[in-house]
This record gives C-alpha cells, structure tokens and sequence, in this order.
C-alpha cells in the first residue's frame, strides 16, 4: 500500500542526527543497530517502510526498518556489510552519530491478513524487513489464524534473531528454518526455501503471503504457493533496487513503470510479475 | 499385511495410488523404527531398501574426506528416501541418517523390482511417482547451487 504524500515526512532529504544507541552483531557480517534521535525525534513509521541511512565520510544506502512498529523510542536496523557504507554502519561505535531521511516507501497490507492465515518467507537478510509484520502479528496474535515464518540461508550461521525464534514460537508462529548445506548437528531443514512450502499448514484460498528475498528467490516461491493454490494476487514482495533520492526523483531504483523507493518497496506480485520476467531490467 | 497398507493410504506418496497396486507395495514392506543419529544407509553399501518416512526428520550426508560430513538435504514425514534400490549396481550413493526418532516403512528392492517388472502398468505408476521426487530433489539441487539469498543485500 503507498503511503498517502501527507504522511511523508516534510523534508525528505534532509538527514535528521541520529546516536547509535545499541549495535548488536547477529552473524559475522550482520549487525542491529538501534538509533535514538538527538533532535527532532523519531519518525512515525510502518512496517515495510525504509530509511536512507547517512554515515559521515562513507555515503547514504537505503535500510529497511527492522524493529517493533510500538516501540517510539527509537528506530531498528538490520544491516548486513556488503559495501563500503554497509560496513561503516556495522562498525559504527555506540554513541556514535548517523543521519537517517525517511521513513519512505509503502506497507506491508497487514490489515489484509486480518481473519487469515498468513505466510512469511524470508530468505538471507530479507528477514529484517518482515520482523516489524511479526510484531504486529505477535500484538494482535488473535486477529490471524495460522501464521508460519519460512526461513532459509545458506548456512546456520548466517541466520538472524536466532535468539527471538522461541519467543515468536510461543505467540503461535510456526517457525521454520532451511539452509543450503550444514554440517552435522544441525536439527532444522536442508534444502531451498521453497522445499518448507509443502510442509505448512494453511487455506490456499484466502491465505496471504508476504515474501522477501533476492527476486529469483520471491518468483520461484511465489511459483510454489501458487502451486498449492495460491493467487497472486495475495501475494506480496519487497524489492530492494539502488535507491537514492528515495522520492522518486532521480530514476536509480527504477522498475518498468513503478519507483522502487516511492510506489515500492512492498508490491503486490502482479503488479511486478510481468517486469520481474524481464532479463537485465 | 493390512496395517502397511493402512498406512501408505495415510503417506503423501501412496495415497493417490489405486488400492489393488497398494496392496502389492505393502506385501514388500514392513515397520521399522530408526533411532536419531543411526543410519537408514551408507554409501557404498548394498542398497535394497527405501524408506517411506512416517515420523521424523532424516538428513541425505555426503562424507569427504577435506570437509567431514556435509548434510545435503533433509526429507520429512511424507517423503521418501533411497532409489538405488531401483537400477544397478544397486548401492547408496550418500549416508541417510535419522536426525530423530524416526518411524518409517522399509519396502524390500528386490521384491518391489519383481513386482513391477512382473505387472508394468503397476511398474509404470510407481516409476511416475519416483520420477516426481526425483524432479523435486533435482529442483531443489539447482535452486541450492543457484545459490538463491547470496544476493539479498538489504
């Protein structure tokens, strides 16, 4: 869903300070950072909505907001370091300074999921996005019918809020992990993503998914669900394009017709379906 | 007799089988009860056996000598394990070992071979269903090597 214009934010490049309050590394090139405003305050913000996140000397990249949408006090993200500016984000030192625009960008349609069962697939990083829709869910546990979580990575090591996974099992979400390959000892899933799709329960016919991950990882699930009945058009995806002005002015996440940044990143899945078959788009 | 073939009409893979082929599967298997971390079979060794997995998680290993045991993949309740026992020389080609307690129906090779060979319509069926697990596992080979989140920066 777009946020109407009058809910953006007024001055949307100008970067508002930010202390780092708490940065807390969740694999050996992830870290959570939670950012307390110095001045202005902590912006309203919506699951599935990103920030672009300003480190001084480094550069600006575009974060998706990772913490719990009741939580005012602070803004949460999940970074992985992949680049130079990623990386300076995940060194960043508590009580050290970053400018963060935003929030920007659409949501999650959480409120379509209500009286529903609900899928999350994430796969890699794209788990972070998703974890403000889990807390929601977690908040309001008795408005969802069956809620599953899908998580796949490459290896054990590399999967996030490992330690928040029993907590979200407890609140009634079915959890379920896959990695590409793992040595002995590992008791969860071997396997792609996709492979956990058979093995949840839920009604094809009205079940929403929302799903995250590299595009080739969000067609081939998308293909799946719809396999088991699912339409797409209760399917929905995050896209991660290079964003820059983060208001649809420079063109740089340009897909098709939409701006990543402005009318993304969450979309239904026909609304991309037919740009995402594109090669080299 | 009749409670194997009570319990293929309950497994994912023998329950859209028609009735009269299900009963000559279940004259080939028997219960079996696997304790976690026990082998269902090695590789290299005689293969005669699979398994129609009822309860429990079983990984598929490959061991090399560099890297120690590496688990490829997991199958689950529903699914089934091991094809070797379907063509020459008739050997595991990895380890499948029980992660837990695992419940599972073993059908003999050698008899299931006889059977299909002796009533092809039969033999044909089941090769259907073997060949959709092996496009499965195949699918979910490329997706791995794809390497399918190695470009999630976000």
């Amino acid at each position: 869903m777009v946020v109407p214009l009058d809910e953006r934010i007024p001055e949307p490049m100008l970067p508002a300070a930010f202390r780092v309050r708490k940065n807390r590394r969740e694999t050996p090139d992830t870290h959570t950072l939670e950012l307390a405003s110095i001045a202005e305050g902590v912006p309203a913000w919506r699951p599935g909505q990103f920030m672009m996140m300003y480190v001084f000397g480094a550069g600006e990249i575009p974060i998706s907001i990772s913490g719990d949408p009741a939580k005012r006090d602070c803004i949460v993200h999940t970074v992985r370091a992949v680049g130079p500016v990623s990386r300076a984000i995940c060194d960043a030192k508590e009580g050290s300074s970053v400018g963060l625009r935003g929030p920007f960008g659409s949501v999650w349609p959480i409120e379509r999921a209500e009286g529903r069962d609900v899928i999350l697939v994430a796969g890699g990083i794209g788990l972070a996005p998703l974890r403000p829709v889990l807390h929601t869910v977690m908040a309001n546990r008795d408005k969802y019918m069956r809620v599953s979580l899908l998580v796949g990575a490459r290896t054990p090591d590399i999967l996030l809020y490992r330690r928040e996974m029993d907590r979200w099992r407890k609140r009634r979400v079915d959890v379920r992990l896959t990695v590409d390959a793992a040595a002995p000892g590992w008791q969860a899933s071997v396997g792609p993503v996709t492979t956990l799709i058979p093995r949840i329960e839920f009604d094809p016919s009205s079940v929403v998914a929302f799903i995250v991950g590299p595009e080739i990882m969000m067609r081939v699930v998308s293909q799946v669900l719809a396999q088991r009945g699912v339409s797409y058009d209760r399917l929905f995806v995050s896209m991660e394009r290079n964003m820059k002005c983060a208001v649809g002015f420079c063109g740089h996440c340009q897909l098709g017709p939409a701006f990543i940044c402005k009318d993304g990143p969450v979309f239904s899945y026909p609304t991309l379906e037919a740009w995402l078959a594109i090669r080299n788009v | 007799m009749q409670d194997i073939e009570a319990l293929l009409v309950e497994h994912a893979f023998f329950k859209t089988m028609i009735p009269a082929y299900r009963s000559l599967v279940a004259g080939c298997g028997k219960n079996v009860h696997v304790k976690a971390g026990e082998l269902l079979g090695r590789s290299g060794q005689v293969a005669n056996q699979f398994f129609a997995i009822r309860v429990g998680r079983v990984s598929i290993e490959l061991h090399s000598p560099e890297r120690g045991p590496l688990i490829l993949q997991t199958v689950e309740a529903g699914d089934v394990v091991g094809w070797s026992w379907l063509f020459p020389p008739y050997r595991w080609k990895f380890d499948a070992r029980a992660l837990e307690d695992v419940r599972a129906i073993s059908f003999d090779g050698e008899c299931l071979r006889g059977k299909c060979e002796r009533d092809p319509a039969m033999g044909y069926d089941f090769m259907k269903r073997f060949a959709q697990v092996f496009m499965q596992r195949l699918e979910s080979a490329r997706l791995q090597l794809l390497d399918l989140y190695g470009s999630a920066t976000r």
